[in-house]
């Protein structure tokens, strides 16, 4: 028996279906033939999405609703997903610093969903492939994540917080073949940034999706894209604190 | 207190207390997942002339076009597709501008009616890589395949079949359009006044959400093409005759020709292929021509007479009389290879101007235009005209049964006076300017050449009564009543 575990006719869970960069990354999936679950709130939305892959590619899709931060739902949520071959974790929320420092609701939002959503449904993820022996997971963390800025840290540290729990997945699941991918976006041109001045090397999210595609597909343990922002945070990564905190990042 | 109201209150409580919490929260994320704030951003149309600072949005769902379209951050709004609009159509001095670019899904594609139900954002070049291969071609193709759906409604764009399928209303069957109360009405031939007043309305009567579009079933992707170059306008008049042979026709034509050979031309005509007269293994396979770039502006003055009138000699020598097939793509968009050509006029951008005129009288108005265009040495790089066929019932609709005649003018000091010198022989000999290219019209011309102009007023009037969609354009021709 051998089994496809990537590729035409694979199904793909994508969580947070309706953000930014969730919406090219299901166009992109069906494009290469796989069949989709959408899982998200905005139901009308996720209907829509799922007609345009039907057009598109023919895609046969699957509507399932999906509140992050109801982690009791999840175990219940995962079931009703059925067989899949792989997951791609996308549901976030970014609030401007300013705001997330003088409202705990806002700072507290990014950490119940940015983070301990993405451990909730993860968990369940990762026991089930790791039981099974195959399967691929993808999270959307964040170059935010990499180093505390002074201007975006609230943010970048439930970044940091989802990089390290998928460090330590990818881990546990080497022995049994699951893959665990960690994509490091740069600012991306969706919602979450419009408007955003003078962001550095803006990508679009079909560019981003393209990339991730890509990386998942050859088992990458962590993709940056742009692909330079690889680069630029080993840089960043290397300058020491005591220069770091008089820095105006 | 009794025991029983005691039990329902212990029970009641914490349920509401959770529920409202959530609410809270949903409220939390929904506000950061639902930007419909607006920014300011400097906004051009494709001939770079004018730039204005506007305040934009860009909603990613359907449901903040709403939103948007309504949001008091704004005092007025216009919807704005690829920018493909040469002058101020798609621009909002100083007030909104709704970019429409992310709501670009098919909805729908009904392979037996060959309907395809698309969102508004949803551009022509995005249609074309989809089902070209599945054997279906856009029925009208304007100068760019960068355009969307919803544009090209609101402009009703025309192609080079204009003088035998007519504009791409023809083949819209259905347009949901969302208006300034924040309701949605859905618009066919059934609502004749509201449809064909959003036909052609320049987005004055709301935001178009989607729309159903009739393809039309292709064999090839290429296009059998004959050139055929004329001597003066009067022969190219003349070979128009021939146009019903061809579903496409179009003549470039050299308008820094003078004297005897004004007017001179290369007729670009043809129909397409069919399956026979393609080689090959898929007659449908196309290749995107290979992306060239401008990357720069290029310097004020390179495109000068002296230099166009060399290429244009240039170009007329190199198209003797032939035939050939050509790949759909540098048939229809011989530009579209080259991303951001609009820069080879330089910083200070160009005017496009693009006239029709009646039979009766397009032949002396022709002259008239070229003769003026020649003698004050504008340089026109690319210059086109071709036969018009019937009217639309569009109060706003700018195509009549004649010519037209697209040309580009550098912007200079004095391009405002020089189209109006243009303006007032195309209202002489009957004619009008197109509106998705206009820059320097004004209010009084516009009522003059769109004599219907009050019947668009009256149906804008019933659907946006407190004039909530204006455009720069709108304002500056005061268009349905804007002041």
């Amino acid at each position: 028996m051998n089994e496809k575990t990537f590729g035409k006719g694979c199904r793909v869970l994508i969580l947070g279906a309706t953000s930014g960069i969730a919406k090219s990354l299901a166009r992109e999936f069906a494009r290469h033939g796989f069949d989709l679950v959408l899982a998200g709130r905005d139901m009308d939305e996720m209907q829509t999405i799922a007609a345009d892959a039907r057009v598109r590619y023919g895609t046969k899709s699957e509507i399932v609703p999906f509140s992050a931060t109801d982690f009791e739902s999840h175990p219940e949520f995962w079931k009703s997903c059925g067989a899949l071959d792989g997951v791609l974790c996308c549901f976030g929320v970014m609030h401007t610093q300013n705001e997330a420092e003088n409202d705990w609701q806002k700072a507290y939002a990014m950490i119940e969903v940015n983070y301990s959503a993405s451990v909730s449904i993860l968990n369940i993820a990762a026991n089930e492939f790791e039981a099974r022996g195959r399967g691929f997971i993808a999270i959307l963390s964040s170059v935010a994540g990499d180093r505390g800025r002074r201007s975006n840290y609230i943010y970048g540290s439930t970044k940091a917080a989802v990089s390290t729990y998928a460090e330590g997945l990818r881990a546990r699941l080497f022995a049994s073949g699951v893959s665990m991918t960690t994509i490091k976006p740069g600012p991306v041109d969706t919602a979450m940034s419009f408007g955003l001045d003078k962001l550095p090397l803006l990508a679009s999210p079909e560019k981003v999706a393209a990339d991730i595609y890509r990386g998942v597909r050859r088992k990458a343990d962590v993709v940056y894209t742009p692909a330079p922002w690889r680069f630029i945070m080993a840089i960043l990564c290397a300058v020491p604190s005591f220069l770091w905190k008089r820095a105006k990042l | 207190m009794d025991v029983a109201p005691r039990l329902v209150w212990r029970t009641v409580t914490p349920v509401l207390a959770r529920e409202g919490l959530n609410l809270l929260r949903f409220w939390a994320f929904a506000h950061t997942l639902s930007v419909t704030n607006f920014v300011s951003r400097d906004l051009e149309g494709w001939g770079r002339y004018p730039v204005e600072t506007c305040r934009v949005a860009r909603p990613e769902k359907r449901r903040d076009v709403a939103m948007a379209a309504q949001s008091d951050e704004v005092p007025d709004i216009i919807a704005r597709g690829l920018g493909r609009a040469y002058g101020d159509a798609a621009l909002n001095d100083n007030s909104g501008v709704l970019l429409n670019e992310k709501l670009n899904r098919f909805l729908d594609f009904d392979e037996s009616s060959s309907v395809l139900h698309a969102e508004a954002g949803a551009s022509f070049a995005d249609i074309l890589q989809t089902f070209v291969p599945r054997g279906w071609f856009l029925p009208v193709t304007p100068g760019t395949k960068f355009v969307t759906l919803g544009g090209a409604i609101a402009c009703d764009v025309h192609g080079k079949n204009h003088h035998r399928d007519g504009c791409l209303s023809n083949f819209i069957e259905e347009i949901e359009l969302l208006t300034a109360n924040g309701e949605t009405r859905i618009l066919t031939r059934e609502t004749p006044t509201e449809f064909w007043a959003t036909v052609s309305g320049m987005g004055l009567t709301g935001v178009i959400l989607s729309a159903k579009l009739r393809l039309m079933p292709i064999e090839t992707a290429q296009i059998a093409t004959t050139y055929t170059r004329t001597e003066n306008l009067e022969a190219t008049l003349a070979a128009f005759g021939s146009d019903e042979d061809f579903q496409y026709s179009v003549a470039w034509i050299d308008c820094l020709a003078s004297g005897a050979s004004l007017g001179r031309s290369v007729l670009i005509r043809g129909n397409h292929a069919s399956k026979s007269a393609v080689r090959g293994e898929n007659p449908l396979a196309f290749a995107a021509p290979r992306g060239k770039k401008v990357p720069l502006d290029f310097p004020d003055g390179a495109l000068n007479p002296l230099s166009v009138k060399a290429f244009n000699a240039l170009y007329y020598a190199a198209h003797p009389d032939a035939q050939k097939l050509v790949g759909f793509e540098p048939f229809f968009w011989p530009l579209d290879s080259v991303s951001g050509w609009n820069k080879i006029y330089g910083a200070r951008g160009f005017v496009q101007y693009q006239c029709a005129l009646p039979f009766e009288t397009s032949r002396d108005g022709l002259t008239k235009l070229l003769e003026t265009v020649s003698r004050a040495g504008q340089a026109s790089f690319l210059a086109v005209l071709k036969t018009f066929g019937a009217s639309t019932p569009s109060p706003l609709g700018f195509p009549l049964p004649g010519h037209t005649l697209a040309l580009d003018i550098p912007a200079s000091d004095g391009i405002v006076e020089f189209t109006h010198t243009l303006n007032r022989i195309v209202f002489n000999h009957g004619g009008r300017v197109y509106l998705a290219k206009d820059a320097t019209l004004d209010a009084e011309m516009f009522r003059q050449m769109y004599p219907r102009h009050e019947e668009f007023a009256a149906v804008k009037q019933s659907l946006d009564p407190q004039n909530r969609f204006q455009s720069s354009l709108s304002k500056r021709l005061q268009i349905g009543g804007a002041a």
